[in-house]
């Protein structure tokens, strides 16, 4: 076990940025921590690093109690959102800095800084300074400069916030392709769910300073916690339904009503990739009219109206797309072939959080 | 407009600057090099330069060390009474240096709340030295933690951050990462502050005392010699207190250079980086 958390808090005056939190993080992992701005994601990151200390709760680093423990002795690597680099500096220097500091031998120093350089790709840039580097060097300064006092855990703050979104591509696989090279345990920062599934071996979601969830990409996807998780990762259709005769109903859409009496709530959600559309206006229950296509690449996603005025969301490929004769305005038949219940809530009652899931039924089944 | 605008703003300063600049220079040298020599070497005039020279040594760089503590606290921490502190820095601006230097001689005087105590121990501070450095102190105060404190907050403090995550110790971490990152607002504030300490007339005139070959700093000495119509000679030793003014004012213009041309140099580097 790399890195553990116990219930820890962090409050900031009144304001608690970080409550209750535990988790752990095993050697050599790379995780996310992932969660809306000000979920406490941040805060979490930097109390490992010990630029924060927690009001309540402790924190291991490889089983020993750091909480007492000051930054210059954890042995960590901290990479900041906005790189932080010495502007004084050069490349090098950078580099350097926090072997000089340990009082490396010169010769060890210059050993270890070229290795880096080149394997980082940076060879011939140790003269630049950092504002003669572009927006993905000087990540790659930030980073090389962080790993090179071999910490035991390197931490990063939002590593692809400050690039454009073509660049942010080649950094994540870049990191993960590291990741695997140097085996060290990673964590970092990010509010971007896509960064975190593609990146991570795992997941912590935060929200409002609360663990939501801790678990592989797959696992969050395809089993969220509750429903703020559901609907963070991933685009999800989240409807409000009203039982009535032992059904819950929202506009055309019908769902089994759970045994709950008339009048309760049910809140229903599912995945785009849920929907199966047929341009064979009988094969399913639902009609629906294609009001807008979203090209993505490979993927395009679908908006589409019922005619009760209820708007969903589909995604396909593009081949389906075109199988289907799809476009713009033309009415279709669609089914939904899972889904969850995401909250159940008799009339006037709060909200009871539940998770029932419904996995896909045969293909052609009425739900 | 816009010439008549600057031809008044250029006969201004005209009139106003450069002739009695001029002037000052033309005076001095009026009896020529070897009279202009030995106005300087007068003991008197020499006791002056080498007291002005001391009280400078001794004051810019406690101001130094105030001013890198004032804008450090201000710009990295928030505490209560900051904007005190601030309304502080500011104080030897707004109150007159005659009032400053009449502070001292109420604190420190024969008559002063502290007077009887240092008689009893025969310190003297009023009409002596350290006297001339407090006020000198007193007035230059704000210079370099003005200039500082502007740069340290834009700075912020992730460098530092950065510094102590990667292991370094506080001292460290200023040395290699705060000091060099506010080198030229330091250096502008030393420069201001020095060019003022020396010339310092009002604070200093109430707590000196006058007395020729001890207390007198260059600018004391300079009305003493212009009272006694030696004016060859007050304006011997006015022309090094202008030729300091010219250095100060030279030496700042190399640095705004220095900087606007690391500045563009800076952002044409992030247009090549950021280019494809």
């Amino acid at each position: 076990m790399s890195i553990e958390l116990k219930d820890v808090t962090k409050t900031f005056g009144d304001v608690a940025a970080v409550k209750d939190v535990s988790f752990s993080v095993h050697e050599g992992e790379l995780m996310a921590l992932l969660g809306p701005s000000g979920g406490g994601k941040t805060t979490v990151l930097r109390m490992i690093a010990g630029l924060e200390v927690p009001t309540a709760g402790d924190v291991f680093i490889r089983g020993q109690r750091v909480n007492d423990l000051s930054v210059q002795d954890r042995n960590i690597g901290f990479v900041f959102q906005n790189y932080a680099l010495f502007k004084n500096m050069n490349v090098f220097k950078n580099i350097a800095f926090g072997l000089k500091i340990k009082k490396w031998k010169r010769a060890d120093v210059k050993a270890r800084v070229t290795e880096l350089l080149e394997l980082f790709g940076l060879g011939g840039l140790d003269k630049r300074y950092p504002h003669q580097l572009s927006g993905g060097q000087r990540q790659r300064v930030a980073i090389a400069r962080a790993l090179a006092p071999k910490p035991s855990v390197l931490l990063l703050d939002e590593p692809f916030g400050a690039v454009d979104a073509k660049i942010r591509q080649e950094l994540r696989e870049w990191l993960v392709k590291l990741h695997h090279d140097l085996n060290v345990t990673t964590i970092f920062v990010t509010h971007d769910q896509e960064e975190a599934l593609e990146v991570s071996n795992r997941i912590v979601i935060f929200s409002r300073g609360h663990l939501e969830q801790v678990g592989t990409p797959r696992e969050v996807y395809e089993q969220p916690a509750n429903e703020f998780v559901a609907r963070f990762i991933g685009v999800m259709n989240v409807l409000d339904a009203e039982v009535r005769d032992g059904v819950a109903r929202v506009g055309e859409l019908q769902f089994p009503g759970e045994g709950q009496p008339d009048g309760a709530r049910l809140r229903i959600g599912f995945r785009p990739y849920a929907v199966q559309i047929s341009n064979d206006l009988s094969l399913f229950p639902y009609r629906a009219v294609l009001r807008h296509t979203f090209f993505l690449g490979i993927m395009l996603r679908l908006e589409f109206e019922l005619p009760s005025g209820l708007l969903l969301r589909s995604r396909m490929t593009k081949e389906e797309y075109v199988q289907l004769g799809l476009e713009d305005g033309r009415e279709f038949s669609f089914q939904i072939r899972a889904y969850r219940v995401l909250a159940k809530e008799a009339a006037g009652l709060a909200p009871e959080r539940d998770l029932a899931y419904h996995p896909p039924p045969t293909i052609g089944e009425h739900i | 407009m816009k010439w008549i605008l600057v031809s008044v703003a250029l006969l201004f300063s005209l009139v106003f600057l450069l002739l009695p600049l001029v002037n000052v220079f033309a005076q001095a040298f009026s009896r020529g090099w070897t009279y202009y020599l030995d106005a300087l070497r007068q003991p008197d005039s020499w006791a002056a330069i080498r007291l002005t020279l001391l009280v400078a040594a001794i004051s810019v760089p406690l101001n130094v060390i105030f001013g890198l503590a004032a804008a450090w606290c201000i710009a990295k921490f928030e505490f209560r009474g900051k904007s005190l502190l601030i309304t502080l820095i500011d104080l030897p601006f707004s109150v007159s240096p005659v009032v400053a230097g009449l502070m001292f001689v109420v604190l420190f005087g024969l008559q002063g709340f502290f007077g009887h105590w240092l008689d009893a121990h025969n310190i003297k501070i009023i009409f002596a030295v350290p006297g001339i450095v407090l006020a000198t102190v007193f007035v230059t105060f704000p210079f370099v933690a003005r200039e500082l404190i502007p740069v340290t907050q834009a700075t912020g403090t992730e460098q530092e951050q950065a510094a102590l995550t990667l292991g370094a110790n506080g001292w460290q971490t200023f040395w290699h990462v705060t000091l060099p990152s506010v080198k030229w607002g330091l250096i502008y504030g030393i420069i201001l502050c020095n060019a003022r300490a020396m010339g310092e007339f009002g604070a200093v005139s109430v707590v000196s005392g006058h007395i020729a070959g001890r207390t007198n700093t260059m600018p004391l000495h300079v009305e003493k010699l212009y009272n006694e119509y030696n004016a060859p000679a007050a304006f011997a030793v006015a022309s090094l207190l202008a030729l300091l003014a010219l250095v100060t004012l030279g030496v700042k213009t190399l640095l705004e250079w220095k900087q606007a041309r690391e500045f563009k140099r800076a952002q044409r580097a992030e247009l090549l980086a950021d280019s494809p």
